[in-house]
């Protein structure tokens, strides 16, 4: 423990160091944030080319280009790697470059750890990644790896992605406790609770959600790696277990960790769009009260996954009424959201064009959220393309937009340079068209019945699957894009002042741009 | 710095609470589905004769066999459907056959539609109570149940269906027989 609590690093005093040892050995939450940032990024590329092969294959109906067989291990990395690779560690690197700027605090309470969390995880997506070159392949069940899939009939590099969880799992602990100690401990004088900025409340929330559900998702894993090498019977019905009882274990994590990658969203969103409002935020409490009414209810819904297993009516209607719950929450946030816009003068710059995209599409997620939510309704749409539809909305033009909405609003604090806007607005638009025309086609063949997870389908469905495509090729494409905006940046372009955006608010923007190596050594005054 | 000291143990011991809990999740969903009767499955009942009063309203029953995968034996209900009635005892059978040239262990499990049936269908005897049921290559067996539908059978219920699946109880791990043999259970 006491390495882990050190708090004083050696460079404290000094710039960073050279080269490659820099990021190695970094204790610098400044580094540690780009580190992330730049691994997601990644992650996020490595995840797209995937979804370009389960888009190309879909292209047409009938086999064209991949084995059924690789096509479910694409689908099975592509879902992992976006949601472990891409969005998870993209918070987390945010977290790491804001929330000490944001509270005033001079670095992350622990750094050492903070270096170790982030390393371990390429360490992570190396093993599940190299499990594509294993003997039978890499694991081919779907992210959500229902045992007895993943189990009894699972390929033998499920070994290999079950030790990649575990890492990726401790990672995320890591990172958690992390951010807790550091807002618990290392506010500046005078920062209230109340007083945090909403993306520091955001991430204090998620960061106590991961808390709670990563270790049942380790648990989760570890029961199945008995259940293939020891024998031991969990989910395995001959041996006196249940495979529904790998749902409700990996639904307890999963709902909870679809909040995870949402709730920091909602804290960007909150930030972008006062400053482009240029008013201050409307209902500030009523957001915090929100998210955290948000995060407990999560934890009582998970059973809306399972709407088709054979649950009584009882539970049924259970789940389905605590699910609408939430949308009340929710709906509170986007009024928030309306209202500080409401006679706001607001001016539409690349991060609030996508704070704006965020709310509508992801208000139009919530609403077929809400229609799955539905038992009745739900045993019509379970497992087809609709539920894809939905669940693609809160999270690419969801959570994703609110990734790039960030990177956008805070890149000029990074870099001390501002990005082209001209091209900014025009990765935006490509964007923004591209996720629509990718997935709201999905609705309408999930409608029509199409069931997701397989690798061709019924002639009906052709001319809906191929505008899905298109759109899918134009989204991905267009991050070519972000990635030359990001690159041209960090080069150069025109000098950010400190405030960089007029009136903006929060300590982060009485720094200079770009933010010097060590901010806040000593605690700033708060009025 | 006490303080934070103490923040990070409250936290990991947090971690390790919700570890253990979803191990407990385990036993907690077994307690939870006995005690609501939501999983279907009939256990053995203790004093099951004392069901057996007069003679109430009759109603259907029926039977199905499932093979789990990669089970070979020949199984089956002898009768399918029949009608019964409530309060009486009843008696019928399975029928299995081990169809292949070795020995080997079935494990049976049971599953009841309507699941709200599940507290009133008191089973005296029944070959799913067994750990095992064992069969010698070519060897042929009809499987006893011995059972009484509870008079107190709400009245919306007039079929009930009684579903059984055997397990080869060897072959749990075996499956993908063409991977390497960290599949083969022990
Ligand atoms: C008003 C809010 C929401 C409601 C009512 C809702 C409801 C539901 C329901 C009922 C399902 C299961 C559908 C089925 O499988 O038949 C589902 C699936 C899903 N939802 Fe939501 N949801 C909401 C918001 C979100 C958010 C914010 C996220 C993530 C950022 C999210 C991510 C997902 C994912 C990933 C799945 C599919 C998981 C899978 O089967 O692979 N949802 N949602
Ligand atoms: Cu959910």
């Amino acid at each position: 423990m006491s390495a882990v609590v050190e708090n004083h690093h050696d460079d404290h005093h000094h710039g960073p160091a050279k080269g490659l040892k820099r990021w190695l050995y970094t204790t610098n939450h400044k580094d540690i944030g780009t580190l992330y940032l730049w691994f997601s990024f990644a992650m996020f590329l490595i995840g797209g080319v995937m979804a370009l092969v389960i888009r190309a294959e879909l292209f047409q109906p009938g086999m064209q280009i991949v084995e059924p067989e690789f096509y479910n291990q694409m689908l099975t990395l592509h879902g992992l790697i976006m949601v472990f690779g891409a969005v998870m560690p993209a918070f987390v690197g945010l977290a790491n470059w804001l929330v000490p700027m944001m509270i005033g605090a001079p670095d992350m309470a622990l750094p050492r750890m903070n270096n170790l969390s982030f390393w371990i995880l390429p360490f992570a997506f190396f093993v599940l990644l190299s499990s594509l070159f294993m003997d039978g392949g890499a694991p081919n069940f779907g992210w959500t790896f229902y045992a007895p899939l993943s189990t009894t009939y699972a390929p033998p590099s499920t070994t290999f992605f079950i030790f990649s969880v575990h890492i990726m799992g401790a990672s995320s602990i890591m990172g958690s406790i992390n951010v807790i100690v550091t807002i618990m401990n290392m506010r500046a004088p005078g920062i209230t609770l109340m007083k945090m900025p909403l993306f520091v409340w955001a991430w204090l929330i998620t960061a106590y959600l991961l808390i709670a559900v990563m270790p049942v998702l380790a648990g989760a894993v570890t029961m199945m790696l008995m259940d293939i090498h020891f024998g031991t019977s969990f989910f395995n019905a001959a041996g006196g277990g249940d495979p529904v009882l790998f749902q409700h274990i990996f639904w307890f994590f999963g709902h909870p960790e679809v909040y995870i990658m949402i709730l920091p969203a909602f804290g960007i969103v909150s930030h972008i769009v006062e400053t482009f409002s240029r008013k201050q935020l409307f209902g500030y409490s009523s957001m915090v009260w929100a998210m955290l009414s948000i995060a407990i209810l999560s934890f009582v819904v998970w059973a809306h996954h399972m709407f088709t297993v054979g649950m009584p009516l009882a539970a049924e209607l259970f789940f389905m009424w605590a699910t609408m719950l939430i949308a009340v929450p929710t709906g509170v946030k986007v009024f928030n959201w309306v209202a500080t816009m409401f006679k706001g003068s607001i001016t539409f710059e690349v991060p609030m064009l996508f704070a704006c995209a965020f709310i509508v599409l992801f208000t139009l997620g919530g609403f077929s959220g809400l229609m799955v939510a539905i038992v009745p309704a739900d045993f019509q749409y379970h497992d087809t393309y609709f539920v894809v539809a939905h669940f693609h909305y809160v999270l690419v033009p969801g959570s994703v937009f609110s990734i790039m909405a960030a990177v956008y609003f805070w890149i000029p604090k990074w870099t001390g340079n501002m990005y082209d806007e001209r091209l900014g607005r025009l990765h935006f638009w490509l964007s923004f068209i591209g996720v629509n025309v990718t997935f709201f086609p999905q609705h309408f063949i999930g409608l029509a019945g199409m069931p997701r997870r397989y690798p061709d389908y019924a002639l009906q469905f052709a001319d809906w699957n191929m505008v899905s495509s298109v759109g899918a090729f134009l989204f991905g494409f267009s991050q070519i894009l972000f990635l030359f905006i990001v690159l041209k940046t960090v080069m150069g372009g025109k000098k950010a002042t400190s405030e960089v955006w007029e009136g903006a608010r929060g300590l982060e923007w009485t720094v200079e741009s770009p933010a010097p190596y060590h901010t806040f050594t000593v605690p700033p005054k708060i009025n | 710095m006490g303080n934070k000291k103490k923040i990070i143990l409250k936290l990991s011991g947090a971690v390790l609470g919700m570890y253990l809990f979803s191990f407990l999740l385990v036993p907690l969903y077994d307690v939870f589905c006995d005690i609501t009767g939501i999983n279907g499955k009939v256990t053995q009942t203790k004093n099951a004769e004392s069901s057996i009063t007069v003679e109430g309203r009759e109603i259907s029953i029926q039977f199905i066999s499932h093979n789990n995968e990669g089970m070979p034996w020949e199984f089956k209900p002898s009768e399918r459907v029949s009608k019964i009635k409530t309060g009486a005892m009843y008696e019928t059978s399975f029928y299995a056959k081990n169809t292949t040239n070795k020995m080997m262990t079935a494990v049976a499990v049971n599953s009841v539609a309507p699941s709200n049936a599940k507290d009133f269908i008191k089973k005296i005897e029944c070959f799913c109570f067994q750990g095992g049921i064992d069969l010698m290559p070519g060897e042929e067996i009809l499987l006893p149940i011995k059972m009484v539908v509870d008079n107190e059978l709400p009245k919306n219920i007039k079929n009930i269906v009684l579903s059984y699946t055997i397990f080869d109880s060897n072959l749990e791990h075996n499956i993908t027989t063409d991977h390497d043999s960290d599949h083969v259970g022990s």
